[in-house]
């Protein structure tokens, strides 16, 4: 299997605060890999340094082949992101936001326009197509959302709590998307709080107090701590914990 | 190259769809610039006058008419009563009072001399002091007129004002050119900041953080719109407002002012940046820039002149750089000066463009 995604002994220090501390793991290629942990275990802080917005302190990691220390630009041009806050433009239209995110990653005018029309077709939005982002359900823009981030075809996508505020239904068809981007070979590694979602996933991490304290897929997770539920796993783990979430 | 095109394409976009902003950008600078020039006028005119005087011989009419027609002053009351007086200019109702004393003629045919009183409401400093000089250098040709005639002499020195670059001292021409530079400030400064945080408080820039963009195509991205926008607003200012409603026809090279344009833009453009690099939310990022606009405006020479500032202010005007664009304004519309007369103030405006743009990108961090 391809490793897509490398650490060891990362670590990120604010001060005397170690927000992530020792972190350890490989995410391979098409995987979709979870990355769990109460509020303030330190998941957007590692998450940070692996999308090239934050410097580690100390250890390694490579990301789509690059180094998170020295290559952090061409880390981005092989990365999608969303953000737990929705970050596509209100004001502008759904082709509009499509042009743009696909512009700044070096698509051709001609691809940005034939790959959205797909889109659109695909994701069943054509009639939203040219309205503006602000005025369309907010699940739709999850989805859209999500669409941009893996419009320019990355090698790995982040996700940070995706489907935050969105209902079952939605979720479902969120996942829908992830499972079909995974299908095409991108690597999705994604944090949610959601321990349905978690069942999802091939494989997951658990942080508690800026630590992995568990990597496996869900089913040897429920084995390893004998109980039924991920929610059981996620709350054996994170009631160690000392630090006090946010 | 590529991505600054698509930055410009979306910050267009963005703008022209915003309903605040944009008559913010283009409606209200025009108006400003059509009704401060008529407002806030240097000329002090209305000067509410009180006179005191018991006894109107000939004499102290002549000198009464000569005031009232000078046009500088409205008389409010005439009346005998020193106390009136006194009570008209602590109602606030009377600038000035001039008391003219009952034997006013009788002293000057007896003894050729005579006396007159000036009381000054000093609370208007401006208003007081300009109507003390209006009245006083009235009482001065009135002095001289008497003279002539009662002595039969002509003036020794005859005095005679010609105004240069301004010929009837219109004070629009003065005032217009300054006001559009303070308006081009306004919208490059306060705009291009609260446009930058926008994106910080919307959460949109992290998005762009994560994307190839790098800082130098962002920062252009964000700069060249207002950049042109503030061409924009100043064309149609000077030429719509200024050479159309004002009828200034400027004497200088119109191209050399918009080369110093440009590169005031950009210092004010960095300036805004400056501020957005520092401020978190757009609350901020306006309270900051307000207080810069404060001092720019008030600190640049566009009301007060400079020279009559007290040094340590004439020094903090120096690192104001509306001033200078105020002067090259008046400089080159007014005087006609070409590219070597003011070539000293945009070798500074390129120091203060490179200063507060260095600074800006020094300071927009990409990582945290």
């Amino acid at each position: 299997m391809q490793t897509v995604i490398h650490t060891e002994n990362l670590c990120k220090a604010f001060g005397d605060f170690k927000a992530a501390y020792n972190i350890s793991f490989e995410v391979y290629k098409g995987e979709i890999f979870g990355f769990l942990g109460a509020n303030g275990a330190g998941k957007t802080t590692a998450m940070k340094m692996l999308c090239g917005l934050s410097i580690p302190s100390s250890g390694k990691a490579t990301v789509a082949g690059f180094d998170v220390w020295t290559q952090t630009e061409e880390i981005k041009r092989n990365i999608g992101y969303m953000s737990q806050k929705f970050s596509l433009y209100e004001d502008l239209t759904v082709l509009e936001n499509l042009k743009f995110f696909g512009g700044i990653y070096g698509m051709s005018r001609a691809e940005i326009k034939e790959k959205s029309q797909q889109l659109v077709h695909e994701l069943g939005i054509s009639q939203f197509a040219n309205r503006l982002v602000k005025s369309i359900p907010l699940g739709w823009k999850q989805k859209l959302a999500f669409s941009v981030a893996i419009f320019h075809n990355p090698a790995i996508v982040f996700l940070d709590e995706p489907t935050g505020g969105v209902d079952p239904i939605t979720r479902r068809q969120f996942w829908d998307l992830i499972y079909q981007a995974a299908a095409r070979g991108i690597t999705v590694f994604v944090t949610t709080h959601y321990m349905d979602e978690a069942e999802y996933c091939d494989r997951i991490s658990m942080m508690v107090d800026g630590e992995i304290k568990a990597l496996d897929t869900p089913e040897n997770l429920k084995k390893q701590f004998g109980v039924e539920t991920m929610d059981e796993v996620f709350y054996e783990l994170a009631r160690k914990a000392q630090r006090k979430g946010d | 190259m590529r991505n600054i095109l698509y930055i410009i394409e979306k910050e267009f976009k963005h703008i022209l769809r915003n309903r605040s902003i944009l008559p913010a950008i283009f409606v209200a600078p025009m108006i400003q610039l059509i009704i401060m020039p008529l407002a806030a006028d240097y000329e002090i005119k209305n000067i509410n006058l009180a006179i005191v005087s018991g006894h109107y011989s000939s004499e102290t009419q002549h000198l009464i008419q000569k005031i009232t027609c000078s046009g500088f002053f409205k008389l409010v009351k005439e009346t005998s009563s020193f106390e009136e007086g006194k009570e008209l200019i602590e109602k606030d109702q009377a600038d000035l009072v001039l008391q003219i004393p009952n034997d006013l003629e009788e002293n000057l045919v007896k003894e050729k001399k005579g006396k007159v009183l000036i009381f000054v409401n000093a609370i208007n400093g401006t208003k007081a002091n300009i109507g003390a000089t209006y009245l006083s250098s009235i009482l001065k040709t009135y002095n001289l007129e008497f003279i002539q005639k009662e002595f039969g002499l002509t003036n020794p020195v005859d005095l005679r004002y010609s105004n240069w670059y301004n010929k009837f001292m219109n004070y629009p021409f003065f005032i217009v050119p300054g006001v559009l530079v303070t308006l081009v400030t306004m919208i490059g400064a306060y705009m291009c900041a609260l446009n930058i945080v926008k994106e910080k408080e919307l959460g949109t820039i992290e998005q762009i953080n994560v994307t190839p963009i790098k800082k130098h195509e962002f920062i252009l991205g964000k700069l060249i719109p207002f950049w042109i926008i503030g061409f924009f607003v100043f064309s149609v200012g000077f030429f719509f407002i200024g050479m159309g409603i004002y009828g200034i026809r400027p004497l200088g090279s119109i191209l050399l002012l918009y080369l110093f344009l440009a590169v005031f833009l950009v210092a004010v453009l960095g300036l805004g940046l400056l501020i957005s690099t520092y401020s978190q939310t757009q609350q901020q990022a306006m309270s900051v820039a307000f207080f810069f606009m404060m001092i720019f405006m008030l600190m640049s020479g566009l009301f007060t002149p400079i020279e009559s500032m007290p040094n340590w202010a004439i020094t903090m005007a120096k690192f104001n750089p509306v001033t200078y664009f105020i002067e090259v304004m008046r400089m080159v519309v007014l005087k006609g000066s070409g590219f070597a007369d003011i070539s000293g103030h945009l070798l500074k405006m390129l120091g203060f463009a490179i200063f507060f743009n260095s600074w800006a990108v020094w300071n927009y961090r990409k990582t945290v």
